[in-house]
């Protein structure tokens, strides 16, 4: 079974404002037949001020979308409209102390039932831009649309690209089939062939192996500033960064940094770092973010 | 009051007779049944017996038509890649919409690989249409690779009227019967069928260990080659605990086969009966004319399945669903839809499995709880007002779609 939060089973179990809201002036109707959800929001608009003085929920769904819904609702009451369209999945996600990656969809519903509201709130007509394909990238929750995409629009060529334009596979590696397969769909769409990056280097990457056990602490340093480097146009890609701060025996120390820091995939990314120091030095590395050290310092 | 299991199709508890039999391979007799010494000498006489166990579970005319492998889907590979190497002319494989994915995904692969893959299709009650079967089987195709019963529905297929087409066919057949041994009595010796899958985990042995039957002078290519284990036809030494848990387990599954069908067939259509009886806008999914005895799959309209799970979970009562947010797909079970069950309802699916551990006060008890279950999160659903679906459905709540 799922890994779910503490608030999300508790919003499952206990949700708040399930129902319809009585004399509702905002009704948003969205789902996904297929993947089984299905969302209906309500909304009490006080015409003066915007302000959303009630709202509720009904959904056809999983325990993760019937939490979501909840928190969206406690999310936006009292808010103006207008502050409740800031309200992001990433918001959501983590008002419920994170969602699995293969959830993260179920976010994504309550915040277009909450669009697709405003605009009936307004008169508007809201149409839905979003579409959803098959998970690929269990580590950063990117989906075969999502690359697809990605890869038509940028003429991408090789995981690595691939990698390097979305983050997929980019932390355990185990999609590289998976992305392959998109890529060589896409390609024949245009008339070309997918060719898999040859194998690495056998001579340079030999060598390195067999230097790996002797490597002096400065080599080693360099080695993994090497290897950090190589991350970065990936974090920086999605406005975020990663800095070298210190390395003491196994334990490397970076700073994470722009839309990194406090970013709810932080982890996943030192993860995704320390699997990559991992198999470039052939030895157990820990990637901490620099803070810890310091605080434990000051502590200590 | 103990949780209560109804998901023995997932798998099942090992039989505390089973863990006793397997304990001592372990530890006094470690040895390597390839070993000429009494180590080693008196595990392979053990394995030996197993075979026997099975063989008879199966009604295999030979103890050497048993293979032991390390799963079922183990077993499966090993029998349609066989088919294929053995005949290299022959570019066709027939099989069905509904099978495992350890049958469906192969199959996938194999198209890529430039085989062409038949699958028959099911009408709304799973089952296939004989004659298409029949237009298909050609001396082109290499084998034909039916589930012998669901695992979602246990709804059965005739794979023994489809071996005997097959075979008039001259065409080799494989049936993947994981949920099918030790539910149903079968006699393999009295049919045509030339390959079958089993797995211990599914009848009270451990995780682990499967059976590839093969019928003797069935032209056959291993998987994994190497050393002389199981005749040189399945390399890799023997895992000769586990083997002798799946000999005990055969023996145990013969001996309670009776009271399978008679004792576990009644507390599950009670089951059935009493969540039917109290639950508006519920089905039966699959036939239920015929199929396994332990399994119920009810459809629960306009509730999605992973939230029927989590209710009944916290109530101490384990199940599984077709729903998509259980397995993290973003479509319902394969099965479901391939039967034409409606969204609305094939995301609503639970399926209750039985072993015969249960106890009708188990039944009774979970009959109790179902009903507000469903009747919570139907509170919740946009399809559902004042007890009963909302006026015409899909147009009163008409969602844009993702």
């Amino acid at each position: 079974m799922w890994d779910y939060s503490e608030k999300v089973k508790d919003y499952f179990f206990n949700p708040k404002n399930a129902g319809a809201v009585e004399e509702a002036n905002a009704v948003g109707e969205v789902g996904s037949i297929s993947c089984g959800d299905a969302l209906r929001l309500t909304l009490k608009v006080d015409p003066e001020t915007e302000v959303i003085q009630n709202a509720g929920f009904q959904t056809f769904g999983c325990g993760s979308a019937i939490a979501s819904s909840s928190a969206l609702t406690e999310i936006i009451k009292g808010m103006t409209v207008d502050d409740a369209l800031k309200v992001t999945n990433q918001d959501i996600a983590d008002f419920l102390e994170g969602l699995p990656p293969e959830k993260m969809h179920c976010s994504v519903m309550g915040r277009e039932a909450l669009q697709a509201a405003v605009a009936n709130y307004r008169g508007e007509e809201w149409s839905d831009d979003h579409e959803e394909g098959a998970l690929v990238c269990k580590c950063f929750a990117i989906d075969a649309v999502m690359i697809e995409e990605t890869v038509r629009a940028n003429g991408l060529r090789t995981v690595e690209d691939v990698t390097n334009y979305t983050k997929a596979g980019g932390g355990c590696a185990s999609c590289h089939e998976g992305i392959e397969e998109i890529l060589t769909k896409v390609l024949a769409e245009q008339g070309e062939t997918f060719q898999a990056e040859p194998v690495k280097q056998p001579a340079k990457e030999a060598a390195a192996a067999s230097a790996a056990g002797g490597m002096t602490t400065l080599q080693r340093i360099r080695r993994i500033e090497r290897v950090i480097e190589s991350i970065r146009p990936q974090l920086q890609a999605d406005h975020g960064d990663v800095e070298l701060i210190d390395v003491d025996g196994p334990t490397v120390y970076v700073k994470m940094t722009g839309a990194c820091s406090g970013c709810q995939m932080a982890s996943m990314t030192l993860g995704g770092i320390q699997q990559r120091l991992m198999e470039d030095l052939g030895e157990f590395i820990k990637v901490v973010p620099a803070s810890q050290p310091q605080a434990a310092r000051a502590g200590g | 009051m103990g949780d209560i299991y109804l998901d023995n199709n997932a798998t099942t508890m090992v039989d505390p007779a089973v863990v006793e039999a397997m304990l001592p391979f372990f530890t006094e007799q470690f040895g390597n049944p390839s070993s000429l010494h009494s180590f080693g000498n008196q595990v392979g006489r053990a394995l030996k017996h197993a075979r026997r166990q099975v063989q008879e579970l199966l009604g295999a005319e030979h103890d050497s038509e048993i293979i032991f492998t390390s799963c079922g889907t183990e077993s499966d590979s090993t029998a349609i890649l066989s088919a294929l190497k053995a005949q290299p002319a022959r570019r066709e494989i027939i099989t069905t919409v509904v099978e495992h994915p350890a049958v469906l995904t192969l199959c996938e692969q194999l198209e890529k690989e430039g085989y062409t893959v038949h699958r028959l299709g099911v009408d709304e009650r799973g089952r296939l249409d004989l004659d298409e079967y029949r237009g298909l089987l050609s001396d082109q195709v290499a084998v034909v690779s039916v589930m012998w019963a669901n695992n979602e529905s246990g709804t059965l297929f005739p794979v023994k009227e489809m071996a005997e087409m097959a075979s008039a066919a001259g065409v080799m057949f494989h049936t993947d019967a994981v949920q099918a041994v030790g539910k149903l009595p079968i006699d393999l010796k009295s049919t045509a069928i030339d390959m079958l899958s089993l797995s211990g985990h599914k009848l009270h042995a451990p995780k682990g260990i499967g059976v590839l039957y093969l019928r003797r002078g069935t032209r056959f290519r291993p998987l994994l080659r190497g050393g002389h284990q199981e005749r040189g036809r399945r390399a890799g030494t023997e895992n000769a605990a586990s083997i002798v848990a799946l000999g005990k387990a055969a023996e145990m599954a013969l001996e309670h086969m009776a009271y399978e069908n008679v004792e576990v067939r009644a507390m599950r259509d009670r089951l059935e009966q009493g969540i039917l009886a109290v639950v508006p806008n519920a089905f039966v999914t699959g036939n239920p004319d015929d199929r396994l005895p332990n399994t119920a799959n009810i459809a629960f309209e306009y509730i999605e399945g992973e939230s029927i799970l989590l209710l009944l979970n916290k109530v101490g009562i384990a199940a599984s669903s077709g729903s998509a947010c259980t397995s993290g797909s973003l479509e319902p079970s394969h099965v479901m839809r391939a039967m034409g069950i409606p969204y609305t309802a094939a995301h609503g699916t639970v399926r209750f499995s039985l072993s015969r551990y249960n106890t009708m006060d188990e039944i009774e008890r979970v009959i109790e709880a179902v009903p507000p279950v469903v009747a919570q999160l139907r509170k919740l659903s946009p399809y559902w007002a004042d007890g009963a679906p909302v006026q015409d459905p899909e147009k009163a709540f008409a969602p844009t779609y993702a």
